[in-house]
């Protein structure tokens, strides 16, 4: 007709697209294979990308550093962290470095063996707190119809109520309760946010012209699900998770510093609990309420930077920019 | 007339005392991989009321020419060279605010898209409102009366300055646009693409209505599209761009009539004429080079039917055929082949 | 028209959730225990008080669930929130009207003067892209949003409290000035919000920053904006008219949403400062287990963000005419 595009000639530019299924020679492998190989080359692709970021690599060894702490606490603090045999609120020295609670115990291994449990309680209710969120996320945008409308007035009836306080109202009835629990509840209350992004993104895929085919090549839901919706939404779940992870870790700490989880068990949650209850700014003791408080944000800075860093690799636009100019010549 | 070097000026055919002198315009992107050109020494002139047509495939380089010449280049974009004299003055390397006069009052822009380009928030009547502000045009009744007359001018009914730009129709967008781009009926309207978001039917309403106004007003266009159709029957001169350089440049009739540059000719076989007898089509092999790694030699000569040897180690200069400016070694000694 | 109506009975549904949750979650939760409440303030409390507190918890009554639900959700409806059990005899309401004007002032004013300079620095970090003041932004802001609240506030107690100039960290004002409309008061009053307040900003201003910087470095790639330049307008009407507008809708409702995270991260801040507003008697009443109150403050919360939302979604449709045509 009238309207001629000038790319006469050209042929169709193939350009490989992260998620678009590559041509598979010899025998198709087992479909949960297939989901394992393409969520992992998905993984391998962020990291690459990730490493070159300067805010995912401060992230980055923020949280090594927590990771270390957690996973070898013995042997960077020598004291046992819950024995009441040191003399009481005594400050910094070079047998105690953080100085010792009011019930006579070693502050500085305290702090170091807290990373674990935190770092537990973070991780943990993040993964299940992520995984409720792609469940219902992904099945609203799938199922479509009567169970997307319910399952969305749930999920957004959860997120306009204040997380926070409906967290205290369902501790409340439940105390002396362990970590458990908190994990639980935590998961509840937080699972709304990433549900509602994952599955904006899932019904976005849904038209896509590659699942058109699945189905008509007579693939089951559950395999189109697997196999090719999740692993292209690997980089949202990623930012859902690290999302997350950072309201976990504060309000799981806000919750220990109230006095809910395990009072007993050592976190920094329960150290600032404990701090907090014997007064300590007050009689001097400040490190007791100060390092617990550092480490827990340290964790919530490097989940935060990741996340950002996340949005910043999505979006070219908000990398930081360089001011180098093209020169003219004089 | 024999070829001889075109001279850097490039004038070809203008009447009268040129509005715009565009001398070796080169734009770069400033990559990681370092920097990437996106224009090389492009010149032309442009007369008054002249209609000149910018053609080429995506991503030749023809919208960030317009841009270079309206300074409108941001970041990672930047001039790397050439001169841009408007009216006679010289307008690279002016700031925004010492730009601003001649803006819009001399020289306006319409853009692709009319639903990108105008602000989604205000109405249509305030963008036009603070237009007419911003150069001292501060009386209600001459701001509402011109608005009114602009839009009646394209065929809009004046209710709609109420409207904001999502009510309205593509065609209607574009045309509010162009009554915009026409508020201080400025000497020069450069126009991207303005007809690429419409439907055939509305394209041509919308070219025969710029060509309308342009005999009652008297301005200069330059127009970049990628449709070879629209631009032969509504332009003067058309230019025909190549990986960021101009590939010919002549009357539109000649370089239909018999097109020069084995590229313009591609591009002519790979249409057909509705009038003519059916001949096979026939397509340009190939792409367009990748401008990060620009081969040495002809940027053509890859997907060049008649390329020679010397042709892949020495880069064409611009030689003068007829009135005819033409990038290729063909015409090195004066004989068409 | 719909839309509006929509939204309406989404904020009404949401609120007979939250009243629906805290009538059940006391009936699911293993050994009842509101029975242990009650055995516990046997003898204390007497006539009235009980019989409400019955009728919240479902106990010794042999109505039907059905009953007890409407007869819960008559009392509240009627502003009957019952008395609260850790401040005997105490009504729940005179408790919440005495501190709604506290948390009003502290977190009401204080985020709203974040959302102001937030939004405010961001525009100005996107404008300015590639300066020092947009290179330094992101990180050091993405950092302080988070940190726990409390912890920056105990952090400012040990800076400015415990040491020069040492301002006061505890109550609202000192228990020796009479309450009065007179200088000296409202003094002593600034001086003791001033770390509370300083310890809510510092964490939520990084939320506006970002969301609104980033928000304009899209809307500045847009072709609109160049069109303005085109026209020569000066910069700062673009900044403002065309960029800043557009970039700052989708943030409206990002602060109704993020008043629900404030107020969470307020009540650890009121804890910390012993600042008695609605966060503070929220986690009173959790030590207490004081049920009615806890329920009543719940409720208050949940309502103050459900009205933000709705504030949120009219200023949204004020200024974005495609919210109001659209549907």
């Amino acid at each position: 007709m009238a309207s001629t595009e000038l790319s006469a000639g050209l042929g169709p530019t193939i350009t490989p697209s992260a998620g678009q299924p590559h041509a598979q020679s010899g025998a198709p492998p087992s479909r949960a294979r297939e989901a394992a190989t393409k969520t992992g080359q998905a993984f391998l692709r962020l990291f690459r990308t990730l490493r070159s970021n300067r805010k995912a690599s401060a992230g980055f060894i923020l949280l090594a550093f927590v990771c270390v702490l957690a996973a070898v606490p013995g042997l960077i603090a020598h004291d046992p962290p819950r024995a009441e045999i040191y003399g009481r609120s005594l400050g910094p020295s070079a047998s105690h470095l953080f100085g010792t609670t009011v019930y006579g115990q070693d502050i500085f291994a305290q702090f170091i063996w807290g990373a674990r449990e935190t770092l537990i309680i973070a991780v943990v209710s993040g993964v299940l707190s992520t995984a409720l969120s792609v469940v219902m996320g992904v099945a609203a945008a799938y199922l479509g119809g009567v169970w997307d409308g319910g399952l969305n007035l749930v999920t957004d009836t959860l997120l306009v109520i204040p997380s926070f306080p409906l967290l205290l109202i369902i501790a409340a009835y439940l105390p002396n309760s362990g970590v458990v629990v908190l994990i639980a509840i935590l998961v509840i209350t937080g699972y709304s946010y990433g549900a509602r992004q994952l599955r904006a993104q899932a019904l976005s895929l849904r038209g896509r012209d590659y699942l058109e085919a699945a189905r008509v090549r007579g693939e089951r839901s559950v395999y189109i699900i697997a196999v090719e919706i999740i692993p292209t939404m690997t980089p949202l779940i990623v930012a859902t998770f690290l999302g997350t992870a950072v309201y976990n870790v504060l309000f799981a700490a806000g919750l220990q510093f109230i006095g809910f989880g395990n009072p007993a068990s050592v976190s920094w949650g329960t150290m600032l609990y404990w701090a907090q209850n014997n007064e300590a700014l007050s009689i001097g003791q400040y490190l007791w309420a100060l390092m617990p408080g550092l480490g827990i944000a340290i964790l919530g800075a490097s989940f935060a930077l990741l996340n950002y860093a996340f949005d910043e690799i999505g979006n070219p636009a908000l990398r930081p920019v360089r001011r180098h100019r093209v020169k003219r010549p004089r | 007339m024999s070829s001889a070097l075109a001279d850097d000026t490039g004038r070809a055919a203008v009447t009268g005392e040129p509005i715009l002198q565009v001398t070796d315009i080169t734009v770069e992107y400033a990559t990681k991989q370092g920097n990437v050109r996106a224009v090389d020494h492009v010149s032309f002139d442009l007369g008054r009321g002249e209609f000149v047509g910018i053609v080429g495939e995506s991503g030749c380089g023809k919208s960030t020419l317009l841009f270079a010449i309206a300074q409108l280049l941001a970041p990672p974009a930047g001039l790397a060279g050439g001169n841009v004299v408007f009216k006679g003055v010289s307008m690279v390397g002016l700031t925004d605010s010492q730009l601003a006069s001649v803006r819009w009052k001399d020289m306006s822009v319409v853009m692709q898209s009319a639903m990108n380009a105008l602000n989604p928030v205000t109405s249509i009547g305030a963008q036009f409102k603070d237009a007419m502000r911003a150069h001292g045009v501060r009386s209600k009744t001459e701001i509402a009366d011109r608005s009114a007359h602009m839009l009646r001018m394209v065929g809009i009914d004046p209710t709609h300055l109420r409207s904001y730009p999502h009510q309205l129709s593509g065609g209607m967008r574009q045309r509010a646009m162009i009554a915009m781009a026409l508020l201080f009926t400025p000497d020069l309207v450069i126009m991207d693409e303005p007809t690429s978001a419409l439907d055939v039917v509305a394209q041509r309403s919308l070219m025969v209505q710029i060509k309308e106004l342009q005999a009652q007003l008297g301005f200069s266009v330059i127009f970049v599209t990628h449709d070879m159709s629209l631009v032969r029957h509504f332009s003067d001169r058309l230019m025909v761009m190549y990986a960021g350089q101009v590939a010919e440049l002549g009357v539109t009739s000649q370089v239909f009539g018999s097109p020069l540059h084995p590229y313009t000719r591609g591009l002519m076989d790979a249409f057909p004429s509705i009038k003519g007898e059916r001949v096979p089509l026939t397509g340009i092999p190939g792409h367009p080079p990748d401008l990060a790694r620009i081969p040495d030699g002809c940027l053509f000569a890859p997907r060049c039917p008649k390329v020679m040897t010397e042709c892949e180690t020495t880069r064409p200069p611009l030689y003068l055929v007829d009135g005819t400016q033409v990038r290729c070694l063909l015409y090195a000694d004066g004989s068409t082949r | 028209m719909r839309y509006a109506l929509r939204r309406l009975a989404f904020f009404v549904g949401t609120l007979w959730a939250c009243v629906t949750l805290n009538f059940v979650l006391p009936r699911l939760m293993p050994g009842n225990p509101a029975l242990a409440l009650l055995a516990k303030f046997h003898g204390r409390i007497g006539g009235q008080a009980l019989k409400a507190l019955e009728i919240a918890f479902g106990v010794h009554t042999h109505e039907s669930y059905l009953h007890q639900y409407i007869d819960y959700l008559r009392n509240t409806a009627e502003g009957n929130l019952g008395t609260s059990l850790s401040q005997l005899p105490t009504p729940v309401s005179q408790i919440i009207s005495n501190a709604l004007p506290w948390t009003l002032g502290l977190v009401g004013v204080t985020t709203v003067l974040a959302f102001v300079l937030g939004t405010g620095i961001g525009i100005i970090g996107a404008w300015r892209r590639g300066s020092w003041l947009d290179n330094v932004l992101p990180p050091v802001f993405v950092i302080t949003s988070a940190i726990p609240f409390f912890w920056i506030g105990m952090l400012l107690i040990v800076a400015f409290s415990l040491h020069a100039p040492h301002l006061p960290s505890n109550g609202t004002f000192d228990s020796t000035i009479i309450p009065a409309f007179n200088w000296p008061f409202i003094v002593n009053l600034l001086q003791h919000a001033l770390l509370p307040s300083a310890a809510i900003l510092i964490t939520s201003i990084g939320l506006w920053i970002l969301t609104m910087r980033n928000n304009m470095v899209t809307v500045l790639s847009e072709d609109y904006i160049k069109m303005a330049r085109a026209k020569g307008l000066p910069g700062r009407r673009i900044m403002f008219d065309y960029a800043a507008r557009n970039a700052i809708l989708p943030n409206l409702s990002g602060l109704a949403m993020s008043l629900g995270f404030v107020l969470g991260g307020s009540v650890l801040v009121e804890y910390v400062f012993n600042y008695p507003g609605l966060g503070f008697w929220l986690v009173q009443a959790v030590e207490g287990e004081d049920y009615p109150l806890m329920q009543a403050l719940f409720l208050l919360i949940t309502l103050a963000v459900l009205v933000a939302v709705l504030l949120a979604d009219i200023l949204t449709a004020l200024l974005d005419p495609r919210t109001r045509t659209a549907r």
